[in-house]
């Protein structure tokens, strides 16, 4: 008896890949290996190595050793030009695509296939025909800076199929996506295996894994922590793989110990940077010792929400009551006085002074008074014990002071803006997107002392885009969308799918 | 003060003919900085565009060759510019400056060396007028257009050229990439650096050929700092004119106006009032003023321009 057995091809063999920026060895001898026909999840905490692994097999970065196979053949990939030439497409987190061209435009650069002379109309046809046959939804001759951020991934998909790309690497796609979003990104993903395509999908969102892919590589800070078929394992496998040990369980939550509101918002509207209308009647209360969430897809107004409690956007009508004065027209100075702390939500640019050291940013916004300073000049011995004592307080590491703020890794860089905002004992804490970019341990850390400081009966109005961060710390929770308030639902009755369809602007269906 | 001297046919003539360099500056900005880069050294292309114009065109008693030679030290000076912006991804505004001044000493210098005691030459050969014989007799059209220098004709022909290159070509597509967002265009396999160095050389290039035209086709001779802040001017005319070159000819127009009226109100009068000339001639300055400021009409500049590009992982 004879059988042929199809060889089994591999199509992607990267071995023992390493990486060195600088000092820091990034990938010590990593080894992925991908199929062909299948869903595979490239899985790890952020800084375990999966963004450089794949930017090498894309060729933005030139490993220092270790060797790429594609479909059994020895590929030296020195550049996107020559990753895209051998098949390779990347659909990348923040996405590569330029605003004010239109979709066919975006899909086509660099690949025009045309004379030297464009022709917009023959542009958008050919993107048309590709839709089609992958079912992907997506006006050519719109223009991007015009669409939705689910829409501007389907152009991503798309430039990558305009290259004939055989295999697809989705660099974290779901981050800024809704609920719903992810479902369709979910189905494209799935037609694509359906038509022959390989998939790489980056993540560290267990939930993801287990919806749409079919075997997991799992790193570990440059190392590989394990390869495993999805249906042959847990999330809690996964999880402990990931992070090298048990997770601890976020404290549940005690009922609401103090009362009273903290902050009280009513009728507030304001105006974006670009003055479209960001805010539009927004009521809202925090009270003391609760966390209010604030759901909602990134850009629906929920920055400038947080930024007119803090005075740092001026409010165009409504009012914004703590302590029983309106503080919608006062200066950040003067509301944080009143104890509001403030957590922004991108910490390199509006939380810290990247070039300071840790003791300097300590005081931001508290050098000016004893004992900090006394007329007007610093004083270097107050700034470095309060410094040493936050530091450690706070664990920051390395526990050192004098270190500067941007040599230290996101967890950390948070961890001084923690502890400079929660060490005055705040009445109420505005906090925005606290754990964006943070790996496990350091977002388990930052939820803990959030908890805390509603245990110590402290308000907390918490904005936030991830739907589990949310979940998993309010106790009622308010979803924005469009510059509105569509629902405020306690937590116990924001299921996901209530919260996605809030989120994507269907309150009806959600409160039906 | 009459109509005349408002909209007349030498205003109109005037108006072209003042307009011509400054929108030549303004092309050269707007290839540029639609790559990303910001090159205010366009002023010292000229500059040198017009030097180096004299004497070739003086050695050689070919104002081709003086033309050729013009616009080759205009890109040699851009092709600083670019290797400072993008190969060592200097401050482009200090290297613009240095330049600028670099510019300046150079061909002050050198004229005094060459030139200092007679002057540049009488019998210089001179870019010559159009005459359009047709023209002759036709009111109006033919004393504003009928004469105007081949350079003002040229001008206008690369306006309609960029306008079409820039929005309608596989290049001024690749080109607008790299100045919006230069990674995504890398990622799709565009070259950023070599567009942004072409972007550079022609931007030079088209400087100088504004300054060949203030010295071989309107002065006929080279005097120091002869560009006066043209190239500047050409700068603001392309923001004013928000980055397009159909809009940046636009705005050149109306500065070149404001300095056609400044010679043509020369001593008229309202009633009795003088009107101020002087004055009036700084009214291409203040709307440059205004331009940058953003008061007339909201312009975007390119998301990239003035940023330093360096490719991630190679470095």
């Amino acid at each position: 008896m004879t059988s042929t057995v199809a060889p089994h091809v591999e199509l992607v063999e990267m071995r023992g890949i390493v990486k060195r920026f600088g000092d820091f060895t990034a990938l010590h001898g990593v080894d992925l290996v991908v199929a062909e026909h299948e869903i595979h999840a490239l899985l790890g905490e952020n800084g375990a190595g999966k963004s450089t692994l794949m930017n090498i097999l894309y060729g933005l970065y030139r490993p220092d050793g270790g060797t790429i196979r594609l479909a059994g053949q020895d590929a030296a990939i020195h550049s996107p030009r020559d990753a895209i030439a051998r098949g390779i497409g990347m659909i990348h987190q923040h996405f590569m695509l330029i605003p004010p061209l239109t979709v066919a435009e975006n899909v086509v650069l660099g690949d025009e296939r045309s004379g030297p002379v464009l022709s917009r109309h023959a542009l958008a046809a050919r993107v048309r025909e590709l839709e089609e046959r992958f079912h992907i939804g997506v006006d050519p001759d719109a223009k991007v800076e015009d669409l939705p951020l689910g829409l501007q991934q389907r152009v991503e998909i798309l430039k990558v199929l305009y290259r004939g790309s055989e295999l697809l690497i989705f660099d974290e796609p779901t981050a800024v996506l809704t609920p719903q979003e992810v479902d369709e990104l979910f189905t494209i993903v799935r037609t694509l295996r359906d038509e022959g395509k390989v998939v790489i999908f980056i993540t560290h969102k267990l939930r993801e894994v287990f919806a749409v892919t079919d075997r997991i590589t799992v790193l570990r800070a440059g190392r590989n922590a394990g390869e495993l078929v999805t249906k042959a394992t847990s999330p809690s496998e996964i999880a402990r793989l990931m992070v090298g040990r048990e997770l601890r369980q976020v404290q549940a939550r005690t009922p609401v110990t103090a009362s009273g509101a903290v902050l009280e918002i009513r009728g507030l509207e304001a105006r974006s940077d670009r003055g479209a209308t960001a805010l539009q009647g927004i009521d809202l209360t925090v009270n003391a010792g609760e966390i209010l969430g604030v759901a909602g897809v990134g850009g629906n107004g929920q920055s400038e929400l947080a930024e007119c409690v803090l005075g740092l956007r001026e409010p165009t009508a409504g009012s914004i009551v703590i302590g029983g004065a309106d503080i919608a027209h006062d200066d950040p100075k003067r509301t944080r006085e009143r104890g509001v702390a403030y957590v922004p939500e991108d910490r390199r640019t509006e939380g810290l002074v990247l070039a300071f050291t840790v003791a300097d940013n300590f005081i931001l916004g508290k050098q000016d008074r004893p004992p900090f300073s006394t007329r007007g000049v610093l004083d270097d011995d107050a700034i470095r014990t309060n410094g040493d004592r936050l530091a450690k307080e706070f664990d920051v590491r390395p526990p050192n002071a004098r270190a500067i703020v941007a040599n230290l890794s996101g967890g950390n860089q948070q961890k001084v803006v923690l502890g400079r905002e929660l060490s005055e004992r705040p009445t109420l804490i505005v906090v925005s997107q606290p754990t964006r970019g943070l790996d496990i341990g350091s977002t388990e850390y930052v939820w803990e002392r959030l908890l805390e400081q509603r245990a110590r009966g402290c308000g907390v109005l918490l904005v936030s885009s991830e739907l589990d961060e949310i979940r998993a710390l309010s106790d009622r929770i308010a979803v924005m969308f469009e510059g509105r308030l569509v629902a405020t639902l306690a937590a116990a009755d924001a299921t996901e799918e209530r919260l996605g369809l809030l989120m994507a602007g269907h309150a009806e269906a959600a409160l039906a | 003060m009459t109509l005349e001297m408002l909209i007349g046919a030498s205003v109109f003539a005037a108006t072209l003919r003042l307009a011509a360099p400054i929108a030549l500056a303004a092309l050269g900005g707007v290839t540029t900085e639609r790559s990303g880069v910001t090159n205010i050294a366009l002023e010292g292309s000229m500059l040198v565009g017009c030097f180096f114009g004299v004497v070739a065109a003086d050695r050689a008693h070919n104002v081709w060759i003086g033309l050729a030679i013009a616009i080759l030290a205009g890109v040699l000076l851009a092709g600083l510019h670019a290797y400072a912006a993008i190969a060592l991804r200097a401050d482009q505004i200090v290297s613009g400056m240095a330049l600028n001044i670099l510019a300046l000493g150079l061909t002050t210098y050198l004229d005094y060396q060459m030139y200092g005691t007679t002057g540049t030459p009488a019998d210089l050969p001179v870019l010559p007028d159009v005459q359009l014989g047709f023209l002759k007799g036709v009111p109006y059209v033919g004393d504003a257009i009928g004469s105007q220098n081949l350079m003002v004709w040229t001008m206008g022909v690369l306006v309609v050229l960029l306008q079409l290159s820039l929005f309608r070509t596989v290049a001024g597509l690749r080109l607008r990439a790299v100045g919006e967002h230069p990674r995504a265009a890398e990622t799709v396999g565009i070259d950023v650096r070599r567009i942004r160095y072409a972007a550079v050389l022609a931007s030079g290039a088209l400087a100088a050929l504004g300054g060949a035209y203030l010295s071989l086709g309107v002065a006929h001779s080279f005097t120091d700092g002869m560009t006066g802040g043209r190239g500047f001017i050409g700068l603001a005319a392309m923001i004013f004119g928000r980055w397009t070159p159909v809009g940046a000819l636009a705005a050149s127009l109306i500065f070149g106006y404001g300095n056609a009226l400044s010679t043509s109100l020369q001593g008229a009068s309202i009633g009795d009032v003088k009107v101020p000339v002087q004055l009036l001639g700084t009214l291409p300055y203040i709307l440059t003023i205004l331009a940058v400021a953003g008061f007339v009409g909201r312009s975007r500049p390119p998301a990239a321009d003035g940023l330093p590009y360096e490719t991630e992982g190679h470095a």
